[in-house]
């Protein structure tokens, strides 16, 4: 089958491997329909996750038909079309049992902290993943939703990750009817977390990025204001006199580790690894929000530390929430709000492009190529 | 400064999940208990294991499922088994990582090669793209690249011409 093979930064290919197998019971094979190439992809692919072994199948965001179940699957039948999160959750341990999905603790044996993901680096479970035309499923009773009939796939495939971590950041943020929310960050998910936070009441939603392009969908996409830090002299000073002087009442970081914006952070996150990645957004949050203030992170960031003002956080008295996006626990409302036409997921979808062309695909999302927001692979068997 | 407007109220869907309740341990976690079970919780099957898995020694042993893709192998291979050695919050383990990972990229190339493939490393970096998209961007890299590849040769061959005299 074909697949996408990481062969070192910035270098991927396609290539054939061999068919997928069911190795547990609970398992499934699904042949991919849509998968998408997602920011935090960008990390492994720019070498920056630990543990990223050459000869793996990224892709943690994809959709597509049972072609195989194993025996002790139930929720499932050869046949069904299938949205998959990107967690990998067992739906037994402490954590699933409390809808902590993205939290759990049998499905990652190389690290505790983070459940195990498709495609995303062997510090992530070492699986591999549906940028690919076949892809093996675990745990197929817990995490794969069949998609409704009326659900377009396009739809369906930003509902893996994409529209329910926007949704859980802004949810994570608990905003209040009124509040004025701040997102860093203007790729997908800060888009969606932009758009997420009017259904929580905000009245003010302002979101900064650097790349023009980005800013002008956002505010159109979104409904909100958009400025480029490359203009303001000090964004955090520009939040503060826009609140009048307050700070937000909610900031997320919708950015993690490839933020720009500060140049001691670019070169010791980014450049030289000295910490796990460039930590400006998350910076500008938490100097950002007012006196106890949230501020909630779903931007990805490296597992060894960052340079963050934690003085400021202690001294605001901030509450900090993030976590790992529990994609599972969300659909149900997000399909709601798909429905309801609150959410148009593929509006932000830019690009289409053959699974034949991922490396090109990457390259384009990469260096912020033709305007490129989102871009979804498609195999072979899916065009025909 | 607020916004008196309130037009943002027209958004479709605005405030439908506003929620009072929303504080800061509800919706990281909806409490059961079951965390003072410890690990104790009816196991999954648990999957063979067929290939070599390296385990965090954070926990007593492998999870019930896990991914098989690309085991370790090599030089980077004994790294990542190095690595394992130290804790997640050690950078006895990080570090040793992106090495392996650094090293993992020549062992790829050299895989290749045994192999008898060439690797097209201007296809496998989508160049093909920059060329559709950003001739101009790409023609500064190749002149830069010429550049520097230009000054770098005429400067060896200037040294090795000296060296030749001594």
């Amino acid at each position: 089958m074909l697949a996408m093979n990481y062969r070192g930064p910035f270098r991927v290919r396609i290539d054939q491997k061999p068919y997928p197998q069911l190795l547990h019971p609970e398992d499934a094979i699904v042949r991919v329909t849509r998968s998408c190439i997602c920011g935090s992809d960008l990390h492994l692919y720019h070498g920056l996750v630990p543990d990223t072994r050459v000869g793996m199948t990224f892709g943690h965001e994809f959709i597509g038909v049972v072609e195989e179940i194993g025996p002790s699957v139930t929720k499932l039948k050869v046949g069904d079309h299938v949205m998959v999160p990107f967690n990998i959750s067992c739906g037994k341990c402490a954590f699933c049992k409390q809808e902590l999905y993205g939290n759990c603790h049998e499905s990652n044996p190389q690290a505790t902290a983070v459940g195990g993901i498709f495609g995303y680096s062997h510090t992530a479970g070492g699986y591999d993943g549906g940028q690919a035309e076949y892809v093996r499923v675990p745990y197929a009773n817990v995490g794969p939703t069949v998609i409704p009939s009326d659900l377009d796939p396009d739809d369906a495939v930003l509902l893996t990750d994409v529209v329910p971590t926007g949704y859980q950041a802004a949810e994570m943020a608990g905003i209040k009817k009124g509040d004025t929310v701040v997102v860093f960050g203007a790729g997908p998910i800060g888009i969606m977390a932009a758009k997420c936070s009017w259904l929580f009441g905000a009245a003010r939603v302002i979101v900064i990025d650097h790349l023009e392009y980005r800013l002008e969908f956002v505010k159109r996409y979104a409904n909100c204001e958009a400025y480029n830090f490359r203009s303001l002299e000090d964004p955090v000073l520009f939040i503060k006199k826009t609140t009048d002087w307050f700070g937000a009442d909610v900031c997320i970081d919708a950015v993690g580790t490839e933020a720009a914006g500060n140049t001691m952070q670019t070169i010791t996150g980014r450049k030289m690894l000295l910490q796990a990645g460039s930590a400006t957004a998350l910076h500008w949050a938490i100097n950002s929000v007012k006196k106890g203030g949230i501020v909630s992170i779903v931007g990805v960031y490296g597992p060894t530390d960052n340079l963050v003002p934690i003085g400021n956080v202690v001294n605001k008295g901030l509450t900090i929430r993030a976590n790992q996006t529990s994609v599972k626990r969300l659909l149900p409302r997000l399909i709601e709000h798909v429905r309801a036409g609150h959410l148009n997921p593929k509006g932000i979808i830019t690009h289409r492009v053959p699974l034949e062309e991922t490396a090109e695909a990457y390259h384009i999302f990469s260096a912020k190529l033709d305007n490129c927001i989102k871009t979804v692979l498609i195999p072979p068997s899916a065009r025909n | 400064m607020e916004n008196n407007n309130k037009e943002y109220e027209n958004i479709k869907g605005w405030g439908v999940d506003a929620d009072p309740e929303n504080e800061p341990t509800y919706p990281m976690k909806k409490y059961t208990g079951d965390d003072h079970q410890r690990s104790n919780w009816e196991r999954p099957d648990l999957q063979i294991q067929t290939v070599e898995i390296l385990h965090s020694n954070e926990r007593p042993g492998l999870t019930a499922v896990f991914g098989s893709s690309t085991p370790p192998s090599g030089l980077s291979g004994s790294i990542r088994r190095y690595a394992f050695k130290y804790s997640e919050s050690s950078y006895g383990h990080w570090l040793p990582l992106v090495l392996a990972d650094r090293i993992n990229v020549i062992e790829g190339i050299v895989d290749d090669l045994k192999r008898g493939y060439v690797p097209n490393i201007f296809a496998e970096r989508g160049w093909k793209a920059e060329l559709k998209y950003n001739k101009e961007g790409l023609a500064k890299k190749v002149f830069v690249g010429l550049l520097v590849t230009t000054v770098v040769v005429t400067l060896l061959s200037k040294r090795l011409k000296d060296w030749y005299r001594i």
